[in-house]
């Protein structure tokens, strides 16, 4: 039997991991996102929070992804809980560092002059700011996305959901007939996910940028 | 605003005005007391550092003062809420600090929205006020500041300022990013839409020149944050309070005067007779046998001049017949005095044939003449006071095309 067959066989497990795969995904990602933004609009405007906190979410992502998943199993248990945390903790650097960068690029005249017509600074920052930075931020998201699609694979070691567990299923077969096919599914949903993903931020990105700003 | 007493305050009126910085010894703003007539342009000029920019942001309080109170129309708003506040104020930078993700009718509509103006008010002010700086609303309404030239984005810039009917404008070198010819463009034309709008405005330069075009009062900043001589450009130009005043303004404050008068407002001489196109030369030797200054203008039926003659052109020179000896730039109602000069230079004459506005002839301008007015101009502002309306030029003078 060829890797064809073998996948016309399981198809229907592989399509329920990769949406589990993506599920997790996003769900590391908004999570990310939630606390990555409002901690960058809080410190983008001085250079001692921003540092901080720019040093503090890279070396989260320093730790080994293997390592971090483990260690989460102590206080949350297995599954879901650790990885979808793990993930979260990793989108972090790209959200965060996009989203101050974004804001910081915004032209400090624009800035003014919204501050001068009588804008609040929650106004400024809702209606001018986060606009102006959103291509940046979006790109950090992208960014995030690709990292934490491969990461996630990772997930299936503390009994966590998706394609990483037919990887697992793989090694812990090797030497059997379908070890190969059962870990190329998983990789080949992944690099599949990572693109079909990639394109939805494109055009996220495309509807959701002014005319204005779009390069 | 209540304006029923109008005449009893100025518009603007800050006093003992101070802002000082933590660590910072000197006061960026020291003490200034200043009194803003209704309807006039105030220029605040000075080195950089000289704390005019720093003046403006106080009004509309993006900077907070130390001490000192800001009163607008009377109203003590030194501690009024500033979005409140700012709503009220025109406000233009040099960057113009238009919102590039936003159109031209966004941008403009920005004050009108945060007052919580109806849609169709709104859209009807974009339009008008995109008539008024002169862009086409059809075709610019919809476009991106990135899709406009930088003099169409400054002219978006004074529009959005002007979106909420402010009384009071503050203008943060408006022009100054922008090349001298469109300069002199955007300048004008803003004279212009003051002669229709009335605003009081607070402009910001350090270019003396430009606050002698547009100011009705220039107010000169030290580099100590303190105002040293508030006057009409005329008085400031013949009448500098001290040395550093002198300095600032530079070498050739006669000819920087020579800008402050516009042809339209002087009387030309009269002692060029006229022929017209249809005079044969018989007649035309008899005219300029009469003419004391020995010349004579040639006028086409409509009484627009299209060439001279000299008393030395002799009987049967063609020269003599048809519409004369080429007239170079006659000086129309919107040159000044400095336009007619620089004419004069180049062509090596001293003297300028004067037309008025539909290019009819009125009279001849000479360098005499020139250097007469020239001694007399301060007289014109003169009677100017903080008392309101009388104050400043009046439209007409100030009518620029």
């Amino acid at each position: 039997m060829n890797f064809f067959g073998y996948l016309a066989g399981n198809y229907t497990e592989v399509l329920g991991l990769t949406g589990q795969h993506v599920l997790l995904v996003l769900t590391g990602l908004a999570l990310a996102t939630l606390i990555g933004v409002p901690l960058a609009v809080l410190t983008y405007r001085t250079a001692a929070p921003r540092t901080a906190v720019v040093a503090a979410a890279g070396i989260l992502l320093t730790i080994p992804s293997y390592a971090l998943f483990g260690l989460l199993i102590t206080p949350l248990g297995l599954g879901t809980a650790p990885s979808v945390t793990a993930l979260t903790m990793y989108a972090l650097l790209p959200v965060i560092r996009n989203t101050i960068v974004g804001l910081r690029e915004v032209d400090p005249a624009v800035v003014e002059s919204a501050r001068g017509m009588g804008m609040s600074r929650r106004q400024v920052m809702r209606e001018i700011e986060l606009p102006i930075a959103w291509p940046v931020i979006i790109t950090g998201l992208r960014v995030a996305t690709q990292l934490l699609l491969g990461i996630a694979a990772i997930a299936a070691a503390v009994n966590g959901p998706g394609l990483g567990r037919l990887i697992l299923q793989g090694l812990d077969s090797a030497g059997t007939p379908f070890a190969v096919y059962l870990a190329l599914e998983g990789i080949l949903g992944i690099v599949v996910l990572a693109i079909a993903l990639d394109l939805c931020f494109a055009a996220l990105n495309r509807f959701t940028t002014s005319r204005g700003i779009r390069a | 605003m209540p304006s029923a007493a109008a005449a009893d305050h100025p518009m603007i009126r800050l006093e003992r005005l101070t802002k000082r910085y933590p660590g910072q010894d000197a006061a960026a703003v020291d003490e200034l007391t200043l009194d803003v007539p209704r309807g006039e342009i105030v220029c605040l000029v000075g080195p950089s550092g000289c704390g005019k920019t720093t003046t403006m942001k106080l009004i509309n309080r993006l900077i907070e003062p130390t001490s000192g109170r800001i009163y607008l129309d009377g109203e003590d708003v030194t501690e009024a809420d500033p979005d409140q506040l700012r709503r009220t104020i025109g406000y233009a930078i040099q960057q113009t600090g238009l919102f590039p993700h936003r159109t031209v009718a966004e941008n403009i509509a920005t004050v009108p929205r945060l007052l919580g103006w109806d849609k169709a008010r709104t859209t009807a002010r974009v339009e008008e006020l995109l008539d008024l700086v002169g862009l086409d609303p059809d075709t610019y309404r919809g476009r991106y500041p990135k899709q406009l030239s930088g003099g169409q984005q400054q002219r978006i810039g004074v529009a959005r300022a002007l979106a909420g009917d402010p009384a009071v404008m503050l203008m943060d070198e408006p022009f100054g990013a922008i090349d001298p010819l469109t300069r002199e463009a955007l300048q004008n034309e803003f004279l212009r839409i003051q002669s229709e709008i009335k605003k009081t405005i607070v402009f910001v330069t350090h270019d003396i020149d430009e606050a002698v075009k547009m100011g009705d009062r220039i107010a000169i900043f030290a580099g100590d944050g303190r105002v040293v001589q508030y006057d009409t450009p005329e008085k400031v130009l013949s009448e500098p309070v001290d040395d550093f005043v002198a300095d600032f303004i530079g070498s050739g404050a006669f000819v920087k005067r020579l800008t402050l008068t516009r042809i339209g407002d002087i009387d030309p001489a009269a002692d060029w007779p006229v022929v017209t196109a249809s005079d044969d030369a018989e007649a035309r030797l008899s005219v300029l046998a009469a003419a004391e200054s020995g010349f004579a203008v040639v006028l086409d039926a409509e009484r627009r001049p299209t060439g001279w003659l000299a008393a030395s052109l002799n009987r049967g020179d063609d020269r003599l017949l048809g519409t004369g000896l080429p007239l170079l730039g006659p000086a129309g109602p919107d040159h000044t005095l400095f336009d007619a000069l620089n004419g004069m230079l180049a062509n090596s004459t001293d003297v300028a044939v004067v037309v008025d506005d539909d290019g009819r002839y009125r009279g001849t301008l000479t360098l005499a003449a020139i250097q007469t007015l020239i001694h007399a101009a301060p007289a014109r502002t003169g009677a100017a006071g903080p008392g309101g309306g009388t104050a400043g030029r009046t439209p007409s003078e100030r009518e620029v095309r």
